[in-house]
């Protein structure tokens, strides 16, 4: 490698051509094997995307069946089904998401239009960056400290609150960002016809953004549907059929969590089938997100 | 706001409509600066919580509890040294096997693929980020893990085992799941995100210079490492420092394929445990109000302060890059 580097930083021209000429070959020799490498590395990484995606589909389709819809979880050799599992985390899913964009959104908004770059907005940049990448674990901790033990019991809405605490970052990211984009022309425009600022924003900056702004919302959704950390000690997960927000609720990653590791074929066999619509679920969202924002 | 309100003022004939506007204003504003704030006392909340949490443990056993080695639910001793190890261990290794593929998808992306094929590509490395990390864990647990057991480890066993030293890091019997299988499954993980980085930061760097290089006859490999490298460098550390950050703190996926182990073991196929694991697969054992459980929050304490520091470096890395 010191070769190549000091034949490219070689000043003047060589005076031996033969010298040159097998250095030339040297170094083209190094690019290539550097670029079969790289071309490897890419290979290797799509290689891991097309062998989880073939496991689960392997797997997953042979163990799909309308009953996995239709039924709850059941013990293992009565051919139960995933029902439970899967409204339980549309519902959390769904509440984490409701609580947490509007907090999202308000603060995204504080950072592109007010804060800018004041120490508080850096601040708040700063502290939602960390929490965008903190282990999820430790969101689900946090949340066990202040809902579950006060309130007395694992429930789903302590499993929703912690999913809103995993969404609102990723809100926060994106509308700022798409925030920004918008060019101040068109907020001038909109105060010079004496709108105030609050109308500026809620009715203009908001709806000129609002495909990005969508696209950071399905992100998160796509994110925390495949969350499982932080609802083992929130939601807890629960083998039977409740929809109440304050008892331990089901979703399906802590099905598939206990499923999978059980000794159980057909409990594993449900387990390798809630994983296809998990992932099936969150990689449509995040393609479908790619997509609005392309347009 | 002080614009708004100006003009505003100068509108003199509508005082009702201004005075609904400023006090829409004032409330808006208000909302978004305590929702800013909001988020602040969030994370401020979590580290108080963890600790206040973890502060039995702490007073307990001291700087012991760092340090210590033992972890035992019935004599309620509880150190969290091999965690932390294990934790460390696992993310660089992650690192060690991520880093050189990360940096050739994204060298491929930037330079050599045609263009018709960087965006399908880039998705495709997009969406392994988006893969649920319980996802990870079961395709390591029911591919990866019989594939290391059978074929992998028993072949590298043979081949390096006998030798003095190096041996030492593969010794003991092909239990397929161990330090290292976590680590491979965590360095998928965090590929994605490397990658991503990488790929965006060498975009930032301006044609002209890499122009310039061709022009001098570098080869792509020559204008990557001398002139694509250096503008970058900072930045791709950054890069790689969201990905420890990422491994630091990784659950499911480890948990599933870590052996979970508490001992610190010199081979690389050995069992082990993260702080992570532990506090997954021992919180539904603990009771509330009882040592363990506290042991357990104060692990989450000194979790999220190793990935505060990692984080807070990333993003102070990667965003000299963005004043420039």
């Amino acid at each position: 490698m010191s070769t190549t580097m000091n034949a490219s930083s070689m000043p003047g021209r060589p005076k031996d051509m033969k010298a040159s000429a097998a250095l030339g070959a040297r170094r083209r020799r190094v690019d290539l094997i550097i670029r079969a490498a790289c071309f490897i590395a890419t290979a290797i990484g799509l290689l891991f995307l097309v062998s989880i995606l073939g496991t689960l589909f392997w797997n997953g389709f042979s163990a799909l069946s309308l009953n996995v819809f239709t039924d709850i979880t059941r013990p293992p050799g009565s051919n139960g089904g995933l029902l439970n599992a899967i409204i339980g985390s549309l519902i959390q899913t769904a509440i984490g998401t409701a609580i947490g964009t509007p907090i999202g959104l308000l603060v995204g908004t504080y950072l592109a239009e007010y804060a800018k770059s004041t120490p508080l907005a850096h601040a708040v940049r700063f502290v939602s960056d960390i929490l965008l990448s903190a282990p999820s674990i430790l969101i689900g901790l946090f949340v066990y400290q202040i809902l579950v033990v006060p309130f007395g019991g694992f429930s789903g809405w302590a499993g929703s609150v912690a999913l809103a605490i995993i969404v609102i970052p990723i809100v926060i990211r994106t509308t700022e960002d798409m925030l920004r984009l918008l060019p101040d022309t068109l907020r001038e425009a909109v105060i010079g016809l004496g709108a105030p600022k609050w109308k500026m924003i809620t009715l203009i900056c908001w709806r000129a953004a609002a495909s990005g702004i969508v696209t950071g919302i399905l992100l998160a959704v796509a994110r925390v549907a495949g969350e499982t950390a932080p609802l083992l000690f929130t939601s807890l997960g629960n083998l039977n059929w409740s929809l109440s927000l304050s008892a331990p609720m089901s979703s399906l990653p802590l099905t598939i969590y206990a499923y999978a590791g059980s000794p159980y074929q057909d409990w594993i066999a449900l387990a390798w089938a809630g994983a296809l619509i998990i992932t099936l679920g969150v990689l449509g969202l995040n393609i479908a997100a790619r997509s609005l924002l392309r347009k | 706001m002080s614009q708004a309100a100006t003009l505003n003022a100068a509108a003199q004939p509508a005082p009702f409509a201004r005075r609904s506007g400023s006090l829409g204003d004032v409330i808006f504003a208000a909302a978004c600066r305590g929702a800013g704030i909001f988020v602040l006392v969030l994370l401020g909340a979590i580290i108080a919580g963890l600790f206040i949490g973890g502060w039995d443990a702490f007073r307990t056993f001291g700087p012991a509890f760092v340090t210590g080695t033992d972890w035992d639910p019935v004599q309620e001793v509880f150190g969290a040294g091999v965690s932390i190890y294990g934790t460390v261990v696992t993310a660089v290794l992650a690192l060690i096997m991520a880093v050189p593929v990360a940096f050739g998808i994204a060298f491929f992306l930037t330079e050599l693929a045609p263009v018709w094929l960087r965006r399908p590509v880039g998705t495709a490395v997009e969406l392994l980020a988006a893969v649920p990390s319980i996802i990870y864990g079961m395709w390591g647990f029911f591919l990866i893990v019989p594939f290391m057991s059978q074929t992998f480890q028993p072949f590298v066993i043979d081949t390096f085992g006998e030798l003095p030293l190096v041996g030492e890091l593969f010794a003991g019997p092909p239990f397929g799941t161990g330090i290292f299988t976590a680590s491979l499954i965590l360095a998928i993980m965090v590929l994605p995100f490397i990658a991503a980085v990488m790929r965006d930061v060498f975009n930032t760097v301006p044609p002209v210079f890499k122009e310039s290089a061709y022009g001098l006859g570098c080869t792509t490999w020559e204008v990557v490492r001398n002139v694509v490298l250096p503008y970058t460098r900072v930045s791709v550390v950054g890069g790689i420092m969201l990905g420890l950050g990422r491994a630091l703190g990784e659950t499911m996926a480890v948990t599933f394929v870590i052996g979970n182990a508490n001992r610190i073991s010199t081979s690389l196929f050995g069992p082990g445990n993260t702080i992570a694991s532990v506090v997954a697969l021992e919180f539904g054992e603990a009771t509330m109000g009882s040592l363990k459980l506290s042991a357990l929050l104060g692990l989450g304490f000194i979790l999220f302060v190793i990935s505060f520091i990692v984080l807070s470096l990333s993003r102070f890395l990667l965003r000299q890059k963005v004043a420039k």
